[in-house]
This record gives structure tokens, sequence and C-alpha cells, in this order.
């Protein structure tokens, strides 16, 4: 069976300075892939250039065996198989949630209003916020929001999700309810590809981890193997770092 | 459920601190009453008893000929407010697609965009009254068939052009204040570029140039004015008109007061609705 996503040999180069030096990396249908790796290790970019926010600079990406980086590819029309959520939400602030999460469905899908309504209030309702189908984005909690922005990018029935920090920018307990939305999409079969600083996290949903230094990916295998014998002497010191972070 | 519950009573310490608040309250009040009072005291005392002040009553401030003229200025200013209007309806779209038509990144919009910019620099860079002339006067002597010649169509057209280029700059600034990861999120969603442009980041830039595009409208009510210049029988040419007949220059002071009627209300609009985005912006109020 092909992957759903095949990332091969990608490079991404700012001014001149890459990001990304030859990534090479295979994602499987229902498979959830967490990305580690200190900041400006790359794993933003590799997320941004899958969704080709981000143009690549050599290599190529496929989704479903399609490549998605050929230059006569429709960029709109790829995004709409995969749904993205970003660190600082980027919920729209003029719309009301619902709004927000039926933009897409209406204006992309030409979907008819009511049904995109119905639907968006049934994804609300399954993840505890129909009774905040009228507020604004900013009467909610950064917790709120990111559930928020987490249903808006299911709306469009996305086959891929690519979760870009999205906790990081949450209080330590508003982290919890994020995460148990994402737990509650691996159980639906959901393929997701996650940055993420927690480490505890990854290891308990992944079902594969990357480690990411310096726009390499140095070090990929099950959380098991990562996080109690990991091959590489950076991966080591990288864990050893951020589990010293942690006690204090 | 806790079983005490705690009772707030002003503690003395507050209840001095609010004295002390009002009576600094009342003492401000009062200061600025007194040196209102008195300035304008003494304005007044200055302008009554200079040399020339008789002359200037006698002139500026002739209660028979501010009766006199005061309806047919006040017949010429409706013809400011129509010019007004009508500018402004056509401004608002004009300005709204030349910032538009700036943003477009495509190389196939290369000569709309540069249209674009040639137009916002050449009708910013010209005095407004120039393309008052320029208009009035030599798109009627083109000669072209269907191009208008009522001073008033001209007018509107010479206005719209030199505020559309204006406009279109705020429009423009209102689109930049919009955070690129707003576009970011909507282009993830699969919408377009214009798409992204008319649902997500030109309403965020509207709400956001609302105050300023009010002050360019203010500035706009007094420019009609300019349409004396090529024939328009408008307020302050009928205020000439009316001051040549009486030899006096009240019908001047009909016509300022009646632009300061118009303006200053807006001008109040454009202030309530900076001091609300003001506050929409401050703490607690999220974006």
């Amino acid at each position: 069976m092909s992957p759903l996503l095949r990332v091969e040999g990608l490079w991404k180069l700012y001014h001149g300075n890459p990001v990304l030096r030859g990534i090479d990396l295979d994602v499987n249908a229902h498979e959830v892939v967490c990305l580690i790796g200190a900041s400006g290790s790359g794993k933003s970019t590799l997320l941004r250039c899958v969704n080709l926010l981000e143009t690549a600079d050599d290599g190529a990406i496929f989704l479903e065996g399609e490549e998605i980086t050929d230059v006569r590819a429709d960029p709109d029309r790829v995004r709409r198989g995969i749904g993205m959520v970003f660190q600082a939400y980027n919920l729209f602030p003029h719309m009301t949630v619902l709004e927000n999460v039926t933009l897409a469905p209406v204006r992309v899908h030409g979907r008819p209003r009511a049904e995109a309504a119905e639907l968006g209030r049934e994804l609300l309702a399954r993840f505890g916020l129909l009774d905040k189908a009228g507020e604004y984005p900013d009467r909610l909690s950064g917790g709120q929001q990111q559930r928020v922005a987490i249903v808006r990018a299911l709306a469009v029935r996305p086959r891929l999700m690519l979760l870009d920090e999205v906790t990081s920018a949450l209080d330590p307990e508003l982290v919890l309810e994020v995460l148990g939305v994402i737990r509650e999409l691996k159980e639906s079969g959901m393929t997701m590809i996650l940055a993420t600083h927690e480490m505890g996290f990854a290891r308990d949903i992944a079902d594969t981890v990357c480690f990411l230094d310096g726009g390499v990916l140095l070090e990929k295998g099950t959380p098991e193997q990562i996080f109690t014998d990991p091959r590489e002497p950076r991966t080591r010191e990288f864990l050893r770092r951020v589990l010293d972070a942690r006690r204090l | 459920m806790s079983t005490t519950t705690a009772v707030w009573e002003k503690s003395e310490r507050q209840r001095e601190r609010e004295r002390l608040r009002r009576r600094a309250a009342v003492r401000s009040g009062s200061i600025a009453t007194v040196s209102t009072v008195v300035f304008v005291v003494i304005a007044a005392w200055a302008i009554v008893n200079s040399p020339g002040w008789p002359r200037v009553k006698e002139t500026f401030f002739s209660g028979e000929a501010f009766a006199m003229s005061f309806p047919e200025v006040l017949a010429g200013f409706w013809k400011n407010v129509q010019i007004f209007v009508i500018a402004e309806l056509l401004i608002l779209p004009l300005g709204l697609l030349v910032a538009v038509v700036r943003g477009l990144k495509t190389p196939v919009f290369f000569p709309l965009r540069a249209l674009a910019v040639a137009y916002t620099d050449i009708f910013r860079g010209t005095p407004t009254l120039l393309v008052v002339y320029l208009i009035g006067f030599g798109l009627p002597a083109l000669n072209l068939k269907g191009v208008p010649s009522d001073p008033m169509v001209l007018a509107v057209i010479a206005l719209t052009l030199s505020y559309g280029a204006y406009v279109a700059e705020v429009f423009r600034a209102g689109i930049d204040t919009v955070h690129p990861s707003q576009r970011a999120a909507a282009r993830s969603l699969g919408l377009g570029h214009l798409q992204t442009m008319r649902f997500v980041v030109l309403p965020q830039a509207v709400r956001r140039v609302a105050p300023p595009l009010l002050n360019d409208f203010v500035s706009l009510q007094k420019d009609t004015a300019m349409a004396s210049v090529i024939g328009v029988i408008e307020a302050l040419r009928q205020a000439q008109i009316d001051a040549g007949k009486m030899f006096n220059y009240t019908p001047y002071l009909v016509a300022a007061l009646l632009f300061v009627a118009l303006t200053v209300p807006m001008a109040r609009l454009t202030d309530y609705l900076a001091a609300r985005a003001t506050r929409r912006r401050g703490p607690g109020g999220g974006v």
C-alpha cells in the first residue's frame, strides 16, 4: 500500500539559509506522526510546506500518489484535503464560532449554508463547544479557541491533519482539554502530523516519532524506541535537556 | 458552597480616598470653568475693543445681510451636500478596488497593478484644486460624445478621482494591518486569494480604517467648495455673489457656519469610532 503522504528530499531555504535539508518522510493512512526537536529545527516549516503555505526549494511531496509540489498543481485544491491548526489558533475575529467553522464548507466546498451549519453544530457538540456557537473568538479561553480551530479544520473533512505546536500558547490546565480532542481524533482514525513540545503526549499518542535537528530528519522510530533507546547522540541530548527543563 | 460569605464594607481608608478624589474632581472642574470664562472674556474684549471692530462688525456680522443671504446660501449648500454624498458613494468602491488591485500578486495582473500605482501616485500628488480645474475645463473641451458638461457632474468626477487615491491608500494600510497568520489560516482552509480578501482580510481591514476614512470625508465635505471654480453655484459661490451685491461679507459667515454645522457631527462620529476602536484593542478586548 502506498503511503497517504510521501515527502522526498525536501529542501527549504529562507534567504539562502537552509531550514529543511533533504527531508524524507512517509505517512500512512491512520498513522499519527509526531515531529519533535528544538525551536528552529524545521518542524513548523515542514508542516507549512506540506500545506503549500511555503514553496519547496527542492524535492517533492506526494499526497495519495499525486505530486502536490508540481508547479501545475492547484494549491487551493490541494489544501482542501488537508486541515491545518496553528499555534496561535488564527481564528477569524470578526466571525462567530459557527461562522468560522462553516466558512470553508460553504465558500470552498459549495455546501448549502443550512447543511454546513448543521454539520458545524454536530462537530461543535462533539467537542463540547455547542454553547459557544454564537460567541466571538475573543470571548473564549485559549483552550476553547484552539478546539474551535480544530473543529474548523475538521469541517472540510480533511484526509490529513497538520497540527503546528497547537498547545504551545496555552496555560498548562488548558493543554489537557486540547490534547483530549487530539486523542479523540486519533481514535476516529484521522491521519495526523503534529509538531509538538509535549514529549509525554507524543510518546502516548504517536505511532511514529521523528526527531528533527537543524533541518535534518535525524532519527525516526516508534515512541518506545525514540524515548527509551535513541540511537543518535543528538536525540539523546535533546531529550535529556527537555526532561531537565521539566524537572525545574 | 462556602459557609462564610465575605461582606464588603468600605474601609475608612477607602472612604477617605473617595473623598479626596471627589474634592480633586471638583477643584479641576472649577479651574477649567474659570479659565475658560476668563479666556473668552479677554478674547471678546480684545476683539470688540480693537480699532477696526466697528467696521468688522458691520461687514461680517450684519444681521440684515445674514437674513437676506441665508436662504440663497442654504440653497447653494444643498449642492455641496449632493456633490459630497454622490462623490462619497463613488469614492468608497473606487478606493477599495484600487487597494485590492494593488495587492494582486499574479504576474497576469501586472498591467492592472501598474495602473493602480500610477493612479494613486498621480492623483495623490496633484492638488485637488488643480484636478478640479483640469477635469472641469479639460474634459468638456475634448468634445467627446457622452462626456458630461454639467459642472456639478464634472466636480463629482474630479473630487472622486482625487479622493479615491487617498482612500485607496487608507484601505491599503488597513489591509496591511491584518496579520499574515489570518491569511495563512484562510488559505489553509482552501480559500483562494480573492475569497481570502473578501471574507477574511477586508472585513477586518475596513473596520480598522473607519476612523481615518471618516476623517477624509470631513475633508471632502469642505472641498466640495472647490466646485465653485468651475461654475457650480454652491454655498461659497453664492456667498461670493451675495457679498458682491450687498458690499458685505456676512454671506461668507453664513457659508462657513453651514459647513461647520455639517462637519462637526461627522468629526464627533470619527472621535467616537476611534475611541471605540481603541477600547476594543485595549486589555481584555482580545483582537
